[in-house]
């Protein structure tokens, strides 16, 4: 039907509630598109149930009651990590294959009420285990700016989707990155909420004092709107901190009237503005970086500044042990997380039984891959009897500082801008054979994380075709700041 | 900080997950070298820090204890590879 490549959420709600496009058809087109894809951006399709949802979309458009649904007819595609009723979840794992879900994680059961339509699984690293989407059992995902290079991951499906237009929204969870890097790599938007601000039951686990599900995509008012749909209440998440800001405030809806009202669409909402915004730029996370992220970063940074916010270059100097604190808490908490694979209840069962500790050794040892492997065994030994204090004790104690960093800096400042990653997309094949050098590459997500602030990355320019990502961080539970700084910044493309 | 094949096996086998020949070897020269990079948290004196478990510091959370609609025994068995009436078989302990 030749519709746009991108297509906004925004729009696609508001012209399917106007029946000036069909949801159908809208269905049928990402999915052309995703038949005909090099990029392999999905592991399951739910097509069938897809275009049932559409049909009736179309049919009940005009009622009181779709009239209500923020996300209306809205393709969405949902990172593998995250439990669908009905719907395969493999986390990408060959011990997870055949998994089917008898419930809904919360996010899910959200994006129901609001109408969105779920495409389909993504792609992502085995488990999350990744920066490359290179360790799923189901083959890489590429970069749709190039595809000899990786998409960024672990959310590396979700983000190369929404960039070739093989969706419009797209879920992802990260641990220490895995929404922002892709995101940073691909192109599009990705937000890390605060630690407890999006329930986390019926995402599959992998270091749960660090994740968060989050929003992804093409655009930063999508990204808010998705991100106010996330955000529910949910009393099956212990560690979700009930808030003002669960559900029922808008991130964006004051915006959103603001960009309506008047000349079709144009201009911005008096509201979204950056005047006197004090935002601090730690010299720590800009040190080691390409020269061409660098460049688009201060440009990045100097757009804000003719928008009338004040910048001041600062320093975070224990910094330097945030990648290492990292590893070992998510190391040792997803050695633990994953013993619950065994094959007993659900998952991979091969071969004929031997005696139980044998078999279940013998279960993991064939669904497990490489990369999952080598984080149980670090994560075992980090809490094996004796070293427990020289890793996973003194990791949460540099945690704590690194905490206590960024506060600080929150204190004098209302955002952080910083490069998403320190470099463009790498070549596939580039970086998997070094784990280290992998885990060198989160060093500049990794820290938000472990201090538990959100974090939106967002495009902000190119380097030989491919796209570099601006890094803002924001205080705990103010989500709002940086999504207004990002969009004021989005606005000065356009 | 080396960490010999032999300990990676037994490392392995506390975590009930199997290697393989080529995967013992492969980690015995990669786990070292990361554990080195994980020393230059030597360098910092954390004595007197408290350790950060959940960030915004919440903790013992409870809700009323009120029975909710559970999984129906079929649900629950549905992905479970092997069972026998209405229960998971599970391999033998001894």
């Amino acid at each position: 039907m030749g519709m746009k490549k991108k297509l906004t959420a925004i729009d696609v709600v508001e012209e399917i509630k106007s029946g000036d496009i069909s949801c159908e058809e809208l269905i049928l087109e990402i999915y052309e598109r995703i038949e005909r894809s090099e990029l392999n951006c999905f592991i399951t399709l739910n097509k069938e149930n897809a275009l049932e949802e559409a049909i009736e979309v179309d049919k009940r458009r005009s009622g009181e009651e779709c009239r209500r649904k923020k996300l209306l007819g809205v393709p969405i595609a949902i990172k593998d990590s995250i439990s669908t009723r009905g719907i395969q979840t493999t986390c990408a794992s060959k011990i997870l294959t055949g998994y089917v879900p008898p419930y809904d994680a919360t996010v899910i059961e959200a994006l129901k009420k609001e109408g969105a339509i779920i495409i389909g699984k993504t792609n992502m690293d085995e488990f999350c285990m990744g920066s490359s989407t290179e360790t799923s059992y189901y083959g890489p995902t590429r970069n749709p700016h190039d595809l000899d290079r990786v998409p960024g991951g672990s959310s590396g499906g979700s983000a190369a989707a929404i960039s070739a237009g093989e969706t419009v929204l797209a879920l992802g969870s990260d641990t220490g990155g895995s929404i922002r890097c892709p995101a940073s790599f691909c192109g599009i938007a990705g937000l890390k909420p605060t630690y407890g601000l999006v329930s986390r039951y019926g995402l599959i686990a992998y270091a749960n004092s660090l994740e968060q599900i989050g929003p992804m995509a093409s655009n930063v008012t999508d990204t808010a709107l998705l991100l106010e749909v996330l955000s529910a209440k949910d009393e099956r998440d212990s560690t979700q901190v009930k808030t003002k800001n669960n559900a029922s405030t808008n991130y964006c809806l004051s915006w959103l009237n603001g960009k309506r009202s008047g000349n079709g669409g144009e201009g911005v909402g008096v509201e979204v503005e950056v005047k006197g915004m004090k935002i601090g730029v730690p010299k720590e996370f800009i040190e080691g970086v390409s020269p061409e992220v660098e460049k688009s970063v201060w440009n990045a940074v100097h757009k804000l500044e003719d928008s009338g916010a004040i910048y001041e270059e600062i320093s975070m100097r224990d910094l330097k042990y945030a990648l290492a604190a990292y590893y070992i808490i998510a190391m040792s908490e997803a050695s633990s997380n994953l013993a619950r694979f065994d094959g007993l209840r659900y998952g991979l069962r091969t071969g004929k039984d031997e005696d139980w500790h044998t078999t279940f050794s013998r279960i993991r040892g064939e669904g497990f891959g490489e990369e999952v492997k080598r984080r149980i065994i670090l994560g075992t030994y980090a809490l094996s009897a004796g070293y427990y204090g020289t890793y996973y004790l003194k990791a949460l104690k540099v945690r704590t500082l690194i905490k206590n960093e960024f506060e600080d800096a929150l204190k004098t400042h209302d955002i952080l801008a910083m490069p998403t990653m320190p470099f463009v997309a790498f070549k596939l094949g580039e970086r998997i054979k070094d784990p280290l050098s992998l885990y060198l590459a989160d060093v500049n997500t990794v820290s938000i994380n472990l201090a538990g602030v959100p974090s939106i990355s967002v495009p902000c320019g190119f380097s030989n075709g491919l796209p570099i990502g601006l890094q803002l961080v924001g205080k705990h539970f103010e989500e709002d700041e940086i999504l207004k700084a990002a969009f004021v910044y989005e606005q000065t493309f356009l | 900080m080396l960490l010999k094949k032999e300990e990676i096996e037994h490392i392995g086998w506390l975590a009930r997950t199997e290697l393989s020949e080529t995967e013992k070897e492969l980690f015995e020269k990669q786990l070292s070298s990361i554990l080195d990079y994980f020393a230059v948290l030597d360098e910092l004196d954390t004595e007197d820090i408290e350790p950060t478990y959940h960030v915004i510091g919440i903790k013992d959370v409870v809700r009323k204890d009120e029975p909710k609609e559970a999984l129906s025994q079929s649900e629950a068995l549905r992905n479970a590879p092997k069972k026998e009436k209405g229960y998971i078989k599970s391999p033998r302990m001894f």
